[in-house]
């Protein structure tokens, strides 16, 4: 159902993380949508509470207040007697409530498959897009014994499971075997044993009747169309459908104070607005971006407990989503820790530490994870671990992100050499245009600065890449926003959610320090010009304000190239915004940093310098 | 904004603690509403299914998925053992001449049968759990099948972090002040059973001690990271402990490093020295917080067993807070203003901030989202 600005002035929308319930208020003002007001609150899905409604509540109640004082008017009021008043009257009630939802450990799934690589990372991508965190693969030839494979699915205790197997008409003898373990294990739902486990079945269509007869006793089975019908095609659509379903329908119903929730999300003629997983909508409106404005784009969403990645790549805009269920800045700190390593994280900082107090330090935040940075050294080092947070999940990232595996290609002669393959990533720094950031650590560093610093060092961006960020983490609202009103969500996003950054340069090849690596001349919007020959190993930061274009005229030296057509020349305009253009001449493929300690920290110190990443005395 | 902060441990002399205590799988309750029980009493107990055995007996018998029907001896349901004939053919010509039989690798219990895939899945015999009181208290609630729920009222601490799993013992102060630091020498066979209290910090030989002395747990400020390494043999990159099977359970009071004991919860714990008390080091950070906890049972009537309703602490002027992160970490000071507008501190973030007062009279500013409130 959608709504245009006549019935819908005023929505407030939530996100109920983990950690924080945070709501804001879209009103149509002066023609257009706004993003207004923005409050926050404990997210109460836990003891003692144990009512997601309440934080919700809560920070409602902080939209009120705000949106008062405002205004100027004491009247104004979205919910009474603790519910939603919809649609609006006047200063009373809202015409919308919308909501994403990740509290309680977001939507948990573990798929099957028959071959690993091929069903079993169709169904794995069909859960991911739907938003779930996927807790196990299991597939026929995973190596793992039988016996331990019904140990595993009895032991994850998933919200549901996803089943694919088989290419239509193909042998059904696999994906029954699965079945059958899956029917042995006996598996029960994460919340409570008073439902049977949801299975959704998206393998080969032949199967159907025997996998009723093997599950439909022992689980909630559903069947749905084929996710991986023939080798060379994927129909993930109707298995992620089916995974939304069941999230409202069965899941959802379990958490704490839900079922008053899901009544609450109403459109303006009070019907139902579905809750959807926080990352789906993320990965609405990341699709959206890509496909409006053609280009490539890759997002992420760095939070506490997880990071997601989102791409959109290729002229089909094949859209692809992993969940780094471990890396985080927060409870999964210290797995960053000990997936990077201490010596990766130290790379990043211009100062010496003790690397006890650093790891105590770690462990405290990730016991307490709700305290933030309060001296200068500490945020520092969060800046650093997050660096390799993202690093560490964009590899998993461009690992996952790849073609259909399985396929015969025919090969002209040309690609003989070549050492492309089936199943190689689709991620291409090089034809990449947007990389957007999101999350506590990105979207609320005190200095844009740093977002760009911490962006640029943890992807590696190549060639011309924009960069922006998600102002206040609202994409979640808005993705689901969408579903009602996709002039909303949009405006919305263009104007008060995308923080335009500025663009960065990277030539990509290797150099030698202090060796000539780029001449760039910018003929910037206010008639001034920047033109020098940068040598290999520099940062260059030129300001050039959102919304206004430079114009370049680029040029390596020693093999450095600026495009995938390995232009060593180039004219473009590059995109400014709030912190500028980056010229980053440190080499890509590889990147590497001074092994001597005494000569990175020098080097750190003087890119950070140049990006006004940090005040100055932390930096002499 | 009153509520950017975290909500803080509880600690408190006396209040009315309720658990849970449930069957993994449904089962028999073996005591009644009303009930007193000891913490080590068995209050419910269940059978698991045992182990799954899938066994491709199509293959073992050489015949295939379709052919099995003829030749199975075994239906789902049936008893086996290791002598089981599962299914044999009936050998050349019919006549019995190399015949193969195929006996059960295992005891139990025949699962399903498949024609598909000629595999059968035998379960193992199903595995005694128990579920114990875990606390001195009463029965209140029978939940059929499944478990019950026990409440007492008892001087009740939460901890920060803890590992290893519930167990139960008399209380020994050994610190003798909040900022101590036990030494080796202090633990000897008289802590033997019991849970041992040191002041802020324990290292590892001194873990390695009270584990040779058969301590049952170690009650601490704080815990170095890497002395948790070598106890456990891996790093723990997400907090969700409790299982870790070390000889001994360690509850960390406030957190990593070298942390002077808050003095409340010392002192509360010297109070009840020599008291039996529960204790476990669970913890889970993530969806669904557990903390680990301390449970020292005190005299009660049933009649005081009212819970007080949910609620959270209130951040207001004069309520004392703890600080929960550099700088001052560990320290506990009281509000004396609460400032509305966001203000930037050192680190240049913007924030929400409050003044607190030392019990010296000095000042300090900080973000309210690194403080938790100590309920009185």
């Amino acid at each position: 159902m959608q709504y245009d600005e006549k019935r819908l002035t005023r929505i407030v929308a939530t996100d109920c993380g983990s950690t924080t319930t945070k709501a804001i208020l879209i009103e149509y003002v002066d023609g257009e949508y706004r993003q207004t007001i923005r409050g926050e609150a404990p997210t109460t899905v836990e003891a003692p509470l144990n009512d997601v409604t309440k934080g919700v509540i809560n920070a409602t109640q902080e939209l009120e207040e705000l949106a008062r004082l405002k205004y100027n008017n004491p009247n104004i009021k979205f919910m009474e007697n603790g519910e939603f008043v919809i649609p609006r009257n006047g200063d009373i009630g809202v015409d919308a409530y919308v909501s994403t939802s990740s509290a309680g450990g977001g939507l948990q799934m573990m798929v099957t498959g028959v071959v690993a690589s091929m069903t079993g990372e169709s169904a794995e991508r069909a859960a991911l897009g739907a938003g779930a965190i996927v807790m196990d693969l299991i597939a026929s030839n995973d190596k793992r014994m039988n016996h331990e494979k019904i140990e595993r699915i009895r032991h994850l205790r998933p919200d549901m499971i996803l089943m694919a197997g088989g290419e239509d008409g193909g042998t059904i003898k696999h994906v029954v075997e699965m079945a059958e373990l899956v029917a042995g294990a006996d598996p029960k739902p994460r919340l409570g044993s008073s439902y049977k486990l949801p299975v959704i079945y998206a393998g080969n269509k032949e199967a159907v009747g025997e996998i009723e007869k093997t599950l439909s006793e022992k689980v909630g089975l559903m069947v749905t169309e084929n996710l991986r019908p023939k080798l060379e095609t994927e129909n993930l659509g109707p298995a992620r459908d089916k995974i939304h379903d069941i999230f409202m329908e069965h899941v959802m119903q379990q958490a704490p104070g839900y079922n008053k929730l899901m009544e609450w999300t109403q459109g303006p003629d009070n019907q139902q607005v579905p809750i959807m997983p926080t990352p789906a909508a993320v990965g609405n409106i990341m699709q959206t971006i890509a496909k409006d404005e053609q280009i490539e784009v890759v997002g992420v969403d760095i939070g506490g407990a997880t990071t997601d990645v989102f791409s959109v790549f290729t002229e089909d805009y094949v859209f692809n989503r992993t969940v780094s269920a471990n890396l985080g800045m927060s409870y999964s700190i210290s797995n960053v820790l000990a997936s990077s390593g201490l010596a990766n994280i130290m790379r990043w900082v211009p100062f010496d530490i003790n690397e006890n107090e650093l790891r105590n330090m770690i462990k405290n935040k990730m016991i307490r994870p709700t305290t933030i940075p309060s001296l200068l050294e500490e945020l520092v080092l969060e800046q650093a671990i997050a660096k390799e947070a993202l690093r560490l999940a964009f590899e998993q990232h461009k690992e996952f992100a790849s073609s259909l595996k399985g396929m015969q290609r025919q090969r002209d002669i040309s690609e003989a050499f070549s050492q492309s393959t089936s199943g190689a990533s689709i991620v291409n720094l090089m034809t990449l245009s947007l990389l957007v950031g999101s999350g506590g650590v990105l979207s609320h560093a005190p200095r844009r600065f740093q977002t760009v610093m911490m962006l640029i060092d943890a992807f590696l961006p190549e060639g011309i890449t924009r960069l922006a960020v998600d102002s206040i983490f609202m994409m979640p609202h808005l993705g689901v926003l969408s579903e009602i009103s996709p002039k909303a969500a949009t405006e919305v996003f263009r104007k008060d959610c995308m923080v335009y950054l500025g663009s960065c340069v990277a030539p990509v090849g290797k150099g030698k320090y202090g060796k000539p690596a780029l001449y760039a001349k910018l003929e910037l919007p206010d008639g001034s010009v920047f033109e020098e020959n940068i040598p290999f190993g520099e940062i260059r930061l030129i300001p050039c304000e959102g919304g206004k274009v430079a114009k370049a005229t680029l040029k390596t030296s020693s093999g450095l190239v600026l495009n995938s057509e390995k232009a060593k020349e180039l004219t473009v305009d590059l995109h400014g915004g709030e912190v500028g253009i980056v010229l980053d001449t440190r080499g890509r493929q590889p990147f590497t940093l001074p092994v001597d300690k005494a000569e990175r920290i020098k080097y750190l110190k003087k890119w950070m310098r140049e990006l006004k990443a940090y005040p100055e005395d932390i930096l002499v | 904004m009153g509520q950017a902060y975290s909500a803080g441990l509880t600690v408190t002399d006396s209040m009315i603690v309720r658990k849970e205590r449930i069957l993994p799988l449904k089962g028999k309750v073996l005591v009644n509403k009303g009930a007193k029980v000891k913490a080590e009493d068995v209050v419910a107990e269940t059978l698991l299914p045992g182990k799954v055995v899938p066994f491709n007996l199509a293959n073992k018998l050489g015949v295939t998925p379709a052919q099995l029907e003829k030749y199975i001896k075994i239906k789902p349901g049936d008893q086996i053992t290791k002598k089981t004939i599962l299914a044999e053919n009936a050998g050349l010509f019919g006549l019995g001449i190399f015949k193969n039989e195929v006996r059960s690798p295992v005891e139990g219990e025949v699962e399903n049968i498949s024609a598909v895939t000629g595999q059968v899945l035998l379960r193992e015999p199903r595995i005694p759990v128990q579920v114990k009181a875990f606390l001195d208290g009463v029965v209140t609630e029978v939940i059929p099948d499944e478990g019950v729920v026990i409440e007492n009222k008892s001087a009740y601490i939460q901890g920060i972090f803890g590992i290893g799993d519930e167990t139960t013992g008399e209380l020994k102060m050994l610190a003798t002040t909040p900022d101590d630091e036990i030494d080796a020498g202090k633990i000897d066979d008289s802590c033997k059973g019991k849970i041992i209290i040191a002041g802020s910090f324990v290292p590892f030989h001194v873990i390695e001690i009270a584990r040779k002395h058969g301590v049952k747990a170690i009650i601490t400020g704080g815990i170095d990271d890497q002395d948790i390494k070598k106890l456990l043999g891996y790093d723990i990159g997400v907090a969700i402990t409790g299982h870790e099977n070390v000889g001994l359970t360690i509850v960390c009071t406030e957190g990593f490093g070298k942390i002077t004991m808050a003095k409340k919860t010392f002192d509360l714990l010297k109070q009840f020295d020599g008291k039996k008390a529960s204790v476990h080091g669970h913890t889970q950070i993530r969806a669904g917080v557990i903390r680990p906890e301390i449970i020292i049972p005190m005299d009660f009537e049933e009649k005081e067993l009212i819970s007080k309703e949910a609620s959270l602490p209130v951040l207001e002027i004069g309520t004392m807070i703890r600080i929960i992160r550099q700088p001052h970490f560990g320290t506990i000071a009281r509000v004396v203003a609460l400032p509305e507008e966001l203000t930037k501190v050192e680190s240049e973030t913007l924030v929400r901030i409050l003044d607190a007062e030392f019990d010296d009279g000095t000042r300090v500013r900080i973000p309210r989202a690194n403080v938790e409130v100590i309920e009185s």
